[in-house]
């Protein structure tokens, strides 16, 4: 029950600089407090301390903003591509 | 000589080195690039600037640059014009043209950016330079990268006008259609950027490259006889625009360089069928909420807009404000500046217009506000939005032009 997620440059550091990890499918939310669990402090990285995900932060799934499907409690199944981008290019 | 110090987290105040770098690498968010004023303020005057050639370069103690430019060197200094005639269609007794449809080499605003991109990206010696685009940074970062002698690769959504291809492809950039909008172009442009060791010049060089839009206000002010305008509309695709000559004018003003204090009233402009910063002012916010974009402005159509949260908090604490017009408003918004100016814009420039007469309309712009309207993109790389009539044909005889002519006029 697993997929693939995509983390960037700048979050490598906590992930032992590893760029793509696999986790356990779930909700978005569910992945990221996986992740918090293996890669101590991921969360705080992501998340503002109200639990919502960073300003500067999106999360893809399968290609789609998370925004447009149901934010953090967005179901990710198996075999999907989960990535997390930086925000902060273009225009 | 540079006066740069280095860059700055926007957000939470982080500084690094100068470098090609994105944005914070604590909280992500981006980077402002700090300067000595101090040391300027010795350099700068506004007798020091006047006998510089009319270039952005007039200002480039205020560029992030370390060395002398190489390209780009013709960049700015464009017209701002009094329009008389589209003021009164407007309501506005003191209304100007900020006229980036004649910018040097590629004919928008972007030649701005690229000029100090482009440039920092020799001066970093990285071999490529490549961007996300929806057309105008694509002929931009295409035409510099080529005076550079740089290879660029050049991401842009499928669905772009004809010309805005064709004026990239001609410079011999590596153009990449991607399948999809612009927010997803700039998803894999993102990625990208980690892969590949070049520019990137609105992801890795961003923080330099968006310091070019400041020599948009720069100039405005020093047009007006280094006042700082009451209002100005400003088109905004990612939100970069309108806060750069916003930083432009108080900038000038922490200078000594203005006469007057910068009380410019921010008025944003979008396309209905892309407005998220538009529709977070008029919500009161600045949570941007994502669009998927549907509209002919394809130049602004950024679902996901980088600035949209400073953007919208700008324009509020400026007390100004943002609209946003349908693609009927803009291709009138188009015609109308044609028609009164004799200036034929982009799809842009027709959203700038009609949102330009639908808050006088609304009473947030004054008639007596002197008013600049940022003319941001030349109206022949859009002409397909246009549905204009084929002329009338004639045998090259008098009497034929006459009955033509007298059919024009029972027409008009």
């Amino acid at each position: 029950m697993s997929l693939k997620l995509t983390i960037p440059t700048a979050l490598r550091k906590i992930t032992g600089n590893a760029d793509v990890v696999e986790v356990q499918s779930g909700t978005v939310q569910e992945i990221i407090e996986q992740l918090d669990r293996s890669y101590s402090g991921f969360l705080s990285r992501v998340c503002e301390d109200d639990g919502k995900l960073r300003r500067f932060i999106n999360i893809y799934v399968n290609g789609e903003d998370i925004r447009f499907l149901e934010n953090l409690s967005t179901r990710v199944p198996e075999g999907s591509e989960l990535s997390i981008i930086l925000a902060i290019a273009g225009g | 000589m540079s006066f740069v110090t280095g860059l700055k987290c926007r957000e939470c105040g982080q500084t690094y080195p100068k470098q090609p770098l994105a944005g914070c690498e604590h909280c992500f968010a981006p980077l402002e690039v700090e300067y000595d004023y101090e040391g300027i303020s010795r350099v700068l005057s506004h007798d020091t600037i006047a006998v510089r050639p009319k270039t952005l370069w007039r200002f480039r103690e205020l560029l992030p640059l370390d060395e002398d430019p190489v390209v780009g060197l013709a960049s700015g200094s464009t017209p701002l014009v009094r329009a008389h005639r589209l003021g009164r269609a407007l309501g506005l007794n003191e209304l100007y043209l900020k006229n980036d449809s004649v910018n040097s080499p590629t004919l928008s605003f972007k030649d701005r950016v690229t000029a100090v991109a482009v440039n920092k990206a020799l001066e970093f010696k990285l071999n490529a330079v490549g961007c996300a685009s929806t057309g105008n940074l694509a002929n931009s970062v295409a035409a510099n990268a080529a005076a550079a002698g740089l290879p660029a690769y050049i991401l842009i959504p499928d669905n772009l006008e004809r010309n805005k291809i064709t004026a990239t492809s001609v410079y011999g950039a590596k153009v990449i259609a991607v399948k999809g909008n612009y927010d997803e172009v700039n998803r894999l442009c993102t990625e990208l950027s980690e892969r590949y060791p070049w520019g990137f010049v609105n992801v890795n060089l961003r923080p330099f490259y968006g310091e070019g839009s400041k020599t948009f206000g720069y100039e405005i002010a020093e047009q007006l006889g280094w006042r700082a305008p009451t209002a100005v509309v400003v088109p905004m695709a990612g939100g970069s625009l309108i806060t750069k000559i916003n930083k432009g004018f108080k900038e000038l003003e922490r200078l000594g360089l203005l006469k007057n204090e910068v009380r410019t009233r921010l008025f944003g402009a979008q396309a209905a069928g892309c407005n998220p910063i538009a529709a977070a002012v008029k919500r009161g916010s600045s949570d941007i909420q994502p669009v998927k974009p549907s509209t002919i402005a394809k130049s602004l159509a950024i679902g996901n807009p980088a600035d949209g949260y400073h953007a919208a908090r700008l324009i509020a604490g400026s007390g100004g404000w943002a609209e946003d017009v349908t693609d009927e408003e803009i291709l009138a918004g188009i015609t109308l500046l044609a028609k009164a100016e004799g200036v034929f814009t982009e799809t842009a420039g027709g959203v700038t217009v009609a949102v330009t007469k639908k808050l006088v309309q609304q009473g947030r712009i004054q008639p007596d506000d002197l008013t600049v309207i940022a003319i941001t993109g030349n109206g022949l790389k859009t002409t397909e939005a246009l549905n204009v009539e084929q002329p009338i044909s004639i045998e090259p005889k008098v009497a034929h032009f006459e009955a033509a002519i007298s059919g024009l006029a029972a027409r008009a």
